[in-house]
């Protein structure tokens, strides 16, 4: 049976395993055991170790060292052990994926040793309280303390944080467990205190006790979890635990004070301007469809309250028509998609920049012409895709065609364009009043009673269910054929 | 009023909103600057109260007089609460002391509503713009907006805040109008998408190579639970609906809690903590777990199991989908067992490709085993369909009456 120092640390540790490694020594055949005496600490055999030859590394596993890092800063006796049994299984055991293992009996032993120590790491961020102890009478730079009590080694892995949040100020944390200090430029760190340094709080403590006291709700007392959030070993080093008692006390006296007050009755609104805006956009009547007189501004203001039919309830608003109200083309498409009910406005997602660009190719100007939809409320149902939840475009059903065509007539009898172009089979069932194959009946299709001229095309959006290629290229091209038509 | 003193109402008056965690912001930190602060990750809760709840942020508001009558708040004009108001330069000093001692992550500034919203926005906006402006404040920022405020000020905030918020505060209209007169759905609704719209259009500017733009990354939204007569069918539907259409990061559900100062129209009552409990574990389902909404609740039983968390409640109503292998299961199915969470599902997916899974495993993984052992089936084990297929499923599980909190 062999004895070794494993020191301190990781690396100490590893330094320590891998000569072992090398003398072929099994878990069984040795103890890590720390030195009592004046020279201990420094880790190594005791014996006189064999010379480290380069080629000895031993490869192992990126996890094993993750692994090995956290555990290493456990507080608890048998780590060194456990951690080479799980080395030597690892490399002379052939069990290259132990680390994948989570359940093994070593594996799981040094996940719970890691998950602790990330634990405390964490709870050391949160629960260090600085005092402020100096302030440079010239920079103006100040300098902070704190006192910690950690359970682990764990100062210098849980440093680097404060570095990266305080670094403009100069700041030392003390600990029994080793001290770190910043000055700006360099973190350093020194052996342990055993006692705090610190003497005085500090002055903003009180508010931040105010703050604390005010901030507890006394009608929702949860104690156990505050207890298993913030254990109570912490609490000799924050100021505010004082409070946890005396808060708890007070809590039943203080709910049953709330539940004997008298009710309170509602005052009036105060005479203020906003207040009476907000009283009229609530109050505007909810309506189903445009009236004989209304300009074409107005309309855009009833439809945003049309409840004609159920479509309102799940999309976000209303996305009326845009454009000069005397545009010479009026383009209509089916409803508006996911990006046009969270910008307002159709024809802006996915088929829009379709359209944009076919539009360029045939020659016409966006913002010269009025664009609107079919349906004025996106329709969509709930789908769960990998990239997250989203919103899957429904195409609107007979009865919401029909119950949107009013809007679509008042729009089109107020812009009274001569060229209506139909993007797809909604649009033109809202308006030729029937079932068109759009396909086949594409073109320049004869509708007098809706505008001199009258293209039926297809939709944007059906071009981009196309496979890419040149078969989407091809539909592409007569698409923007069909759009020339507008301006023969 | 001293700053103590303003500290203490403002700090209670803001103390029932609960939407106030501090992850999901951008990474950055202060090596590069003048001021203090990093955020990223998941964000740390600095310290608990005795009511659970994480403090992590400095939750204040700039003043709690407000021209709005919500019955549910103690801060609605009919309240007869003591006012104050700080100015913006108290809350950023208040800001970078609490910072500086580490007692916080940053800030998390809302306000009643005084004069009209863009008016209330701007006031808010100030405190944001010179943490970040003058003292290159880099820590955590959540501003409260108001959907009636212009939409420039709303990107402004977003601005200058890692996260940005409207509260919904009730599922449905006809409960707004009764208890929070001045609020309005479609409106909220609307400024929701527009903010989606911008959180948006700034990722994919900092995608395209923008790295200097500072924006928020997220928004998110709270419900209040218990203040009217919504089933929990009808919380989970428009939380659904949040999640889809405007891409919340989270939807908080906060227990209607007793206050001083009660209204007339809103009588105290015991805060539904459990409900709320449940509620957030549904909520869970749905985001990690690929629940549907209607898998979790129905027309017909619109309200969630108070005794059973949802999971093993869907598990007892659909137990033909049970006993499932935990060699051989799919993800997704292994996702829907009692018992098993996120984290060791995908531990069993990466144990099973090199080792038989057996009972032991789990007891190391510490996965319950009482929970799971009734739906699973392992190399060494195999539940008796008579245990799968009796009641006694339910009572195995249903926990004995017990006060939820004795102190
Ligand atoms: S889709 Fe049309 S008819 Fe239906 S509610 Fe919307 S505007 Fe009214
Ligand atoms: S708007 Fe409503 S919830 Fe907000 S502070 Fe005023 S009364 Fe309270």
């Amino acid at each position: 049976m062999r004895s070794i120092d494993p020191g301190n640390d990781y690396e100490s540790w590893r330094r320590a395993a891998r000569e072992l490694l090398v003398a072929g020594v099994a878990p069984g055949e040795v103890l890590f055991e720390r030195e009592q005496g004046l020279f201990g600490g420094a880790g190594g055999l005791r014996e006189e170790p064999a010379p480290y030859r380069a080629g000895d590394a031993a490869k192992v596993p990126a996890a094993f060292v993750k692994l090995a890092r956290a555990a290493s800063c456990h507080r608890e006796e048998g780590r060194w052990a456990l951690l080479y049994r799980i080395l030597w299984r690892i490399v002379k055991g052939g069990e290259r994926d132990l680390c994948e293992i989570s359940s093994d009996l070593d594996v799981a032993k040094a996940l719970l040793l890691g998950k602790n120590v990330r634990r405390e790491i964490h709870k050391m961020h949160a629960f260090v309280r600085f005092r402020l102890v100096a302030t440079d009478g010239e920079s103006g730079r100040e300098t902070y303390a704190a006192w910690f009590e950690p359970e682990h080694r764990i100062v210098e892995a849980a440093a680097p944080f404060f570095r990266k949040r305080f670094a403009n100020m100069n700041w030392s944390i003390f600990t029994p467990l080793g001290c770190a200090h910043w000055n700006g430029e360099q973190l350093a760190f020194s052996e342990g205190l055993a006692a705090s340094p610190l003497n005085g709080g500090d002055s903003m403590e009180d508010f931040w006790k105010t703050y604390y006291r005010s901030i507890f709700n006394p009608a929702r007392l949860k104690v156990k979890m505050m207890r298993t959030e913030m254990p109570a070993k912490y609490w000799k080093n924050l100021p505010e635990a004082e409070l946890i008692g005396p808060l708890i006390q007070e809590s039943r006296r203080r709910v049953e004070t709330m539940h004997g007050e008298d009710l309170r009755p509602a005052k009036a609104a105060p005479r203020n301007r906003y207040l009476a805006s907000l009283g009229e956009m609530s109050a505007a009547a909810a309506c189903s469809g445009p009236s004989g007189n209304q300009s074409l501004a107005e309309m855009a203001g009833a439809a945003a309250n049309c409840r004609a039919c159920p479509l309102w309830k799940s999309a976000t608003g209303t996305v009326f028509g845009e454009g000069p109200g005397d545009a010479r083309v009026m383009v209509v498409g089916e409803q508006p998609g996911d990006q046009e009910d969270i910008a307002g406005r159709p024809f802006v997602g996915p088929a829009g920049k379709l359209l944009d660009e076919a539009f360029a190719q045939a020659g016409l100007d966006r913002s010269a012409m009025y664009l609107t939809n079919a349906v004025k409320h996106f329709k969509w149902t709930p789908r769960d895709t990998p990239r997250g939840k989203v919103r899957l475009h429904q195409s609107p059903a007979a009865g919401e065609i029909e119950a949107c065509r009013p809007w679509l007539l008042g729009e089109l009898h107020r812009v009274a364009p001569e060229v209506l172009i139909l993007l797809g089979a909604t649009a033109a069932r809202s308006l030729l009043g029937r079932e068109v194959k759009v396909v086949s009946g594409r073109g320049l299709i004869d509708a007098p009673k809706l505008a001199a001229r009258v293209i039926l095309t297809v939709h944007p959006s059906y071009l981009l269910r196309l496979p890419a290629g040149e078969v989407r290229q091809a539909a592409f091209a007569a698409f923007v054929d069909d759009l020339r038509l507008a301006s023969a | 009023m001293e700053i103590g003193a303003k500290l203490e109402i403002l700090a209670d008056a803001a103390k029932y909103d609960a939407s106030c965690a501090s992850s999901g912001a951008a990474k950055s930190d202060s090596r590069s600057g003048r001021g203090v602060g990093s955020t990223g990750g998941a964000g740390i809760c600095h310290s608990y109260a005795p009511d659970g709840r994480c403090i992590s942020l400095l939750k204040l508001l700039l003043t709690n007089s407000c021209i709005y009558d919500c019955h549910y708040c103690i801060n609605r004009r009919s309240s007869n609460v003591r006012r104050a108001v700080f100015t913006p330069a108290e809350v950023v000093k208040l800001t970078l002391d609490f910072y500086k001692r580490n007692y916080i992550e940053g800030l998390f500034l809302s306000s009643g509503i005084i004069r009209n919203a863009d008016h209330t926005m701007e006031q808010v906006i100030a405190v944001a713009r010179t943490l970040r402006e003058e003292h290159d404040f880099r820590g955590y920022i959540h501003l409260k907006t108001i959907p009636e405020a212009s939409p420039e000020l709303i990107e402004t905030a977003a601005r200058y805040a890692d996260r940005i918020s409207i509260n919904l505060e009730l599922p449905t209209q006809e409960s707004l109008d009764r208890l929070a007169p001045e609020k309005n759905m479609a409106r909220t609704k609307v400024a929701m998408g527009r903010i989606r719209h911008r959180l948006e259009e700034a990722s994919e500017r900092k995608r395209d190579g923008d790295k200097k733009l500072r924006h928020a990354t997220g928004q998110s939204t709270q419900v209040i639970v218990g203040a009217d007569a919504s089933t929990d069918a009808d919380f989970l539907d428009r939380s659904d609906e949040l999640y889809r259409s405007y891409k919340m990061r989270r939807v908080y559900y906060s227990a209607f809690s007793p206050i001083p100062e009660p209204s007339a129209v809103l009588p105290l009552q015991a805060p539904p903590l459990l409900r709320e409990h449940r509620l957030y574990q549904a909520d869970w389902l749905m985001r990690y777990y690929g629940f549907q909404t209607r898998e979790i609740l129905t027309p017909e039983a619109p309200n969630l199991d108070l005794e059973l968390d949802p999971k093993l409640a869907w598990a007892l109503r659909n137990r033909q989908n049970f006993p499932v292998d935990l060699q051989t299961a799919p993800r997704e199915v292994l996702l829907r067992v009692p018992g098993l969470g996120v984290r060791n599902v995908d531990r069993i997916l990466r144990i099973r490709r090199l080792t038989r899974l057996r009972l032991g495993d789990l007891v190391r993984l510490r996965v319950p085993l009482k929970k799971v052992q009734p739906f699973i089936v392992t190399a060494d084990h195999h539940p008796s369909r008579y245990l799968l297929d009796s009641d006694r499923l339910r009572a195995r599980f249903a926990p004995k009456p017990r006060q939820l909190e004795l102190f």
